[in-house]
């Protein structure tokens, strides 16, 4: 690799200022054809350019993204990162992402900050802590960590928590990832980038895709701002915008974008060093490496494209941590933000091929993609690269929505994230 | 946040007052025995989701509990009006046509 990063270029480089260290990854002017697309510079497009150079030889690969890479929900997110999902299927899924994420900064020689200080979600009701036990057993049976915490225990592990019975809604008791956790979202995109960069894939910033070139029910390119790029295959993966991309080829998705905020407060002492999550009271929270305590919740209810939502939401969200956290009350917050998820009616992902030949769309992974950013790149490489889904997203299909063997994971999961 | 006037109210009130309730005029197969599951799954789940213009439903749920129709754009958020659902029908479907 040209810029190798160690202990010993850190070193090398201290000696010369720090002015002699190369771009990460190049940005060439687009070639007339290529021999895959991907549409959409988030972490999941870069993934998979990575993973079809890497793991299946496909070189002669472009990324086309229509801003800057990481401007997408890849830099708007709290970057959960769990795996205990209920049905088998998705936790299959989440659990390959999970343990890819496990080797990734040596696998990209990127400090991808993958922190695994485990994920915690609360329940205060009887029938949370019933479904807790049931998705932790669930979780067991496939493989995947979990454990079932009593009050004590939480308040053992995050002592801000309230766990009196002063609260509206007490804290009955909790599942725990201790493999879960947090990690860095902008080095994620880096990191991918510049891996995929340096196996000769072509990354375009400032090219959006405005149409979809399509003869005889066969993909042949794409229209740009930069001009047509012809390629036999073209993966779409433009998170909240995927209804947009679709419609280009006359498809319709089962998907609904809504705007989804989240906030960070001021920088404090550390003072919680898990993540807590609570799909009652509907708020989570998590402290970074800055300081900050991450701070979100649920989507806005209507649809919408303005990476913006509304206040009330954000006051709501507020509450619900306050009534875990009351002594959060005095943090002032700094930031808020929004991005466009892509929600499907079951709460899963579609990884799938269409009707069209060579076009395939890796979308509605909604408020919770992040998590699986790595393995959702990993199996759709191989979906593209073999025009035949991996055995891991086999039942992620488009078809699911005529079939009707959907993937319930609507509150099955916890929180959405 | 979203200022929405309900049709029947006839007063501007902020979006707390009212619930989201998804896309507008999705038509239900005439006779659902007959069509196929694709179409079927079609109705059922997929959606518009168009990056402008939307018909779409919302709740006066605290206020006179009625659905209406409202014509209102995703990236601006722009609301060009609320009508009625019958109203509002005649010209999505003057718009469509
Ligand atoms: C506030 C918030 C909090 C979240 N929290 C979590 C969390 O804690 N854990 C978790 O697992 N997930 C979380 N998510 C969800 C997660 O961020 C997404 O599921 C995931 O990032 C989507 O994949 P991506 O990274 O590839 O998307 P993006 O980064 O959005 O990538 C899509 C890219 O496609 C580009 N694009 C779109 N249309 C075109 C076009 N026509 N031509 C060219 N390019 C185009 C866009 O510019 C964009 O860069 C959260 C999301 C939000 C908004
Ligand atoms: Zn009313």
């Amino acid at each position: 690799m040209a810029n190798r990063y160690s202990l010993w270029s850190l070193i090398k480089n201290g000696l010369k200022h720090h002015e002699s260290w190369q771009p990460a990854w190049k940005s060439p002017q687009p070639k007339k054809q290529y021999d895959v697309i991907i549409v959409g510079g988030g972490g999941h497009g870069l993934a998979t350019a990575y993973y079809l150079a890497k793991e299946h030889g496909i070189k002669n690969v472009a990324v086309l993204e229509k801003g800057y890479l990481g401007g997408g929900n890849t830099a708007r997110n709290t970057t959960i990162i769990r795996s205990n999902y209920l049905w088998d299927e998705a936790a299959h899924l989440y659990e390959h992402g999970l343990k890819l994420w496990e080797g990734l900064s040596q696998d990209l020689n990127f400090n991808v900050m993958f922190s695994q200080r485990g994920v915690m979600n609360v329940g205060h009701t009887l029938q949370d802590m019933r479904d807790i036990e049931r998705r932790a057993n669930a979780n067991l049976l496939n493989g995947v960590d979990a454990v079932v915490m009593t009050p004590q225990e939480i308040k053992d592990m995050v002592p801000l928590i309230d766990i009196s019975h002063r609260t509206r809604y007490p804290i009955m008791g909790a599942s725990f990832q201790p493999r879960g956790g947090v990690a860095r979202h902008d080095a994620v995109a880096w990191g991918f980038a510049r891996g995929a960069s340096e196996l000769g894939v072509d990354i375009i910033e400032q090219c959006e895709v405005t149409g979809l070139i399509i003869e005889g029910g066969r993909i042949k390119g794409v229209n740009t701002s930069r001009g047509d790029i012809m390629a036999d295959r073209v993966g779409c993966v433009a998170a909240g915008n995927s209804s947009v991309l679709a419609k280009m080829a006359g498809l319709r998705l089962p998907l609904e974008s809504h705007p989804l905020q989240a906030f960070v407060s001021e920088s404090m002492k550390p003072c919680i060093d898990t993540v807590v999550m609570s799909n009652a009271v509907h708020g989570y929270v998590s402290q970074s490496d800055k300081g900050e305590l991450v701070i979100g919740a649920g989507i806005d209810s209507y649809l919408g494209y303005g990476q913006r939502g509304s206040p009330h939401v954000i006051e709501h969200t507020a509450a619900a941590i306050i009534e875990m956290f009351p002594s959060f009350s005095r943090v002032r917050m700094n930031r808020q933000w929004g991005g466009i998820v892509d929600v499907s009616p079951d709460a899963c992902p579609i990884i799938s091929k269409t009707r069209i030949k060579g076009l395939y769309f890796n979308c509605g992974w909604g408020t919770g993609g992040f998590k699986a950013t790595p393995g959702s790149g990993n199996v759709f490489a191989h979906t593209i690269a073999h025009d035949d889904p991996h055995p891991l997203n086999s039942a992620f299909s488009l078809d699911r929505f005529a079939t009707g063997h959907l993937i319930d994971e609507h509150g099955a999961a916890a929180v959405a994230h | 946040m979203l200022v929405i006037t309900c049709p029947y109210c006839q007063e501007a009130r902020e979006e707390e007052e009212f619930s989201y309730a998804g896309e507008a005029y999705i038509a239900r197969p005439a006779v659902p025995e007959e069509v196929d599951d694709a179409t079927w799954g079609d109705y059922v789940f997929h959606r518009k989701n168009p990056r402008g213009w939307h018909w779409e439903q919302w709740q006066h749920v605290a206020g006179c509990r009625k659905v209406f129709a409202v014509k209102r754009h995703t990236v601006s958020y722009e609301i060009a009006g609320s009508w009625t659902l019958a109203d509002g029908k005649a010209l999505y479907e003057e718009e469509q046509a």
